[in-house]
C-alpha cells in the first residue's frame, strides 16, 4: 500500500511522461517553434564571397584576341619586370586608363602571377572572379550584383540563371557605360496608313 | 352592299397567301441572315462564327480551335507555327521593375518585343514606348518626347522612361471591357482574347498609360519574321479590328523565362520575377530600393514598378 506522497509523486510522474509523450508524437509544426532565422531562407543569398554557383552561370572574362595568358611574353624573361608606374609605350598604348585618380596596372594585375589578378590584400584571383576585385570599391554594386538588381541576367527567373561579369559591360581600364545609337523612333500617328488587305 | 362581302372576301383571300408568304419571307429572311453570318461577314468560318468566349470553353474545344488556328497560320506563313494555352502557374503572380537610373534610352527592348510578340510591322505596333524626360522636370508627362532620335543617348540633361502595360491590379481597361474580351489572369498578366475583342477601343480610352494598341489596318508580318512559338492569349497572330498589348511575354514567362526585353536590355534595367518569393529580384528591388508607381494616385494597383538603383 502506497503512501499518499507516493501516490501524489507517481501520479505526478505518471502524467509528466504523457505529456512528454504527446509532445513527442505531435506533429513538428506544433513543437515549440525554431528560434527565427535558423530556417535557411528561400533564395536568401550567402553574403560574404561568392555568388550561387548553383543558379548563376557567369560567361568567360571578354579577353582582346589573342592577348591571354599573359605569360605568352610576361613570363620574366621576354618581358623584363618592372613595377615603376609609367606611360606605356609598344604594348598595350591602347589602353585608356580612365578609372579614378592615380590608377595603373599593378594595382589590379598581379605583377609575379601574371594570369591572374590581385585584391588589396595580396589575395590572388582568377579573371573568371574579376567581380571581386571591382567589389572592393563598389560593394554596393558587388552586393546589388549578386542578388540579381544590377546587371543583367537572362535564363529563367525560376531556375537557372545566366549572368555577365562586371567587365563584360565595363571595361575595366574605362568603366563608365558607352553611348549607344537608339533604334528608331516609333512611326508619328499621322503618318501611319492602313492598306486594304496590308502591305506587302 | 354586294360590294362589302366581296371585299372582305377578296380580303381573305388575299390574307392566305399574303400571311403565308410572311412566313415564308421571315423563314428566308432568316437563313439568309444566318448564310450571311456563316459566309459573307468578313472572312469568318463557322468555326469562328461561333466560337465561345476563351474562358467558357472546355477542353475538347480548345485543343480544336487551338488546331484550326495552327493550321490557319502554318498555311499564312508557311512555316510550322504552334500556338499554346499554357495555364497560369500556382502561387505566381508577376512583377516587373525598370530601374530609371540606369535606361539610357537605346529603344533594343521596343524592337525585341516587337519580334517576340509578332506585332504588325506595316501598320507599325509597338507595345513599350520609350519616353525621353528631362531631368529639370522629373517625370512629367507634359514633357516627354517619344520621337527622340539623337546619334547617341543618353542625351545630356534627359532620362529615359520606357512605358508599357502595367498589369494592374485594379485594371480599368478590364472594367470598362463591354464583352469581356479581356481580363486578369490568376498570375496578374491581363490578357486579350483576339477572336473575342470587338474592337470597341474602350480599353484604350480607359488605360491610363496608353499601353494598348488596336489593329487599324489588317497585321502584316513577314513569314521570315514571325516567332512561330506563340500563344493562344499573348503573341499568336492578331486579325485586323482587335486590341493588343504586353502580356509580360506571356508565352516566356509562363515556362519559366525572362521576358524578350528583359533579356535584350544592354544596360540590365529590367528586372523581373515572382512578386510572391520572398528570394526574387523584384522582391529585393521593392525591399531595397527606392521604388515609384506610375500615376498611383489612379488607384490602378500597378504590378510594373520604377526604382533607382543607384
Amino acid at each position: 500500500m502506497l503512501r499518499d506522497e507516493e501516490r501524489r509523486w507517481w501520479l505526478n510522474g505518471g502524467l509528466r511522461l504523457a505529456m512528454a509523450a504527446a509532445l513527442i508524437m505531435l506533429p513538428p509544426a506544433l513543437r515549440a517553434a525554431d528560434p527565427p532565422g535558423a530556417a535557411p531562407v528561400a533564395g536568401a543569398k550567402e553574403a560574404p564571397g561568392d555568388v550561387d554557383p548553383n543558379q548563376i552561370q557567369v560567361p568567360p572574362p571578354p579577353f582582346s584576341e589573342g592577348i591571354f595568358p599573359c605569360t605568352q611574353c610576361h613570363d620574366g624573361k621576354t618581358v623584363k619586370l618592372n613595377t615603376t608606374p609609367r606611360k606605356l609605350v609598344d604594348m598595350h598604348d591602347d589602353i585608356v586608363l580612365n578609372h579614378g585618380p592615380n590608377r595603373w596596372c599593378l594595382d589590379c594585375h598581379s605583377a609575379e602571377h601574371r594570369d591572374q589578378l590581385h585584391l588589396v590584400d595580396g589575395k590572388l584571383i582568377d579573371f573568371s572572379k574579376s567581380y571581386l576585385l571591382c567589389g572592393q570599391c563598389h560593394g554596393n554594386k558587388l552586393r546589388d550584383w549578386k542578388v540579381g538588381v544590377h546587371g543583367k541576367r537572362t535564363g529563367y527567373w525560376n531556375g537557372q540563371k545566366q549572368y555577365l561579369l562586371c567587365v563584360n559591360c565595363h571595361n575595366p581600364h574605362s568603366p563608365h557605360f558607352k553611348p549607344l545609337k537608339p533604334l528608331p523612333p516609333p512611326v508619328p500617328p499621322d503618318q501611319i496608313v492602313a492598306v486594304e488587305g496590308g502591305r506587302p | 352592299m354586294s360590294d362589302t362581302p366581296k371585299t372582305s372576301a377578296s380580303s381573305l383571300a388575299c390574307g392566305e397567301p399574303q400571311s403565308g408568304s410572311r412566313r415564308r419571307f421571315i423563314r428566308a429572311a432568316g437563313c439568309a441572315a444566318v448564310a450571311a453570318a456563316l459566309t459573307g461577314c468578313g472572312n469568318l468560318t463557322t468555326e469562328e462564327f461561333l466560337q465561345r468566349n476563351f474562358r467558357e470553353l472546355d477542353k475538347k474545344e480548345l485543343a480544336e480551335i487551338i488546331a484550326r488556328l495552327e493550321k490557319e497560320y502554318t498555311a499564312k506563313f508557311r512555316k510550322k507555327v504552334t500556338v499554346a494555352a499554357t495555364p497560369p502557374m500556382p502561387g505566381v503572380v508577376f512583377g516587373y521593375a525598370l530601374d530609371l537610373s540606369r535606361c539610357i534610352g537605346c529603344r533594343r527592348c521596343v524592337y525585341a518585343c516587337v519580334k517576340e510578340n509578332n506585332q504588325s510591322r506595316d501598320p507599325q505596333i509597338q507595345w513599350i514606348r520609350v519616353l525621353q524626360m528631362d531631368k529639370a522636370e522629373g517625370v512629367n508627362v507634359l514633357h516627354a518626347d517619344p520621337y527622340y532620335d539623337p546619334p547617341l543617348v543618353p542625351q545630356e540633361g534627359h532620362f529615359y522612361m520606357p512605358v508599357q502595360c502595367h498589369q494592374c491590379k485594379n485594371p480599368p481597361c478590364v472594367k470598362v471591357c463591354p464583352v469581356k474580351a479581356t481580363w486578369q489572369e490568376p498570375d496578374g498578366i491581363t490578357v486579350v482574347d483576339y477572336n473575342w475583342c470587338i474592337g470597341c477601343r474602350y480599353c484604350m480610352a480607359a488605360c491610363p498609360y496608353g499601353a494598348r494598341r488596336f489593329n487599324w489596318g489588317e497585321p502584316h508580318l513577314p513569314p521570315e519574321e514571325i516567332n512561330p512559338v506563340t500563344e493562344y492569349l499573348g503573341n499568336r497572330p492578331r486579325p485586323k479590328g482587335v486590341v493588343e498589348k504586353c502580356t509580360f511575354c506571356i508565352q516566356r514567362t509562363r515556362k519559366g523565362r525572362y521576358p524578350a526585353c528583359v533579356e535584350i536590355c544592354p544596360t540590365g534595367s529590367r528586372k523581373f520575377g515572382n512578386l510572391l518569393d520572398p528570394g526574387s529580384e523584384i522582391r529585393y528591388v521593392i525591399e531595397n530600393k527606392r521604388v515609384f508607381l506610375f500615376k498611383e494616385e489612379l488607384n490602378t494597383q500597378p504590378k510594373f514598378f520604377y526604382f533607382y538603383g543607384v
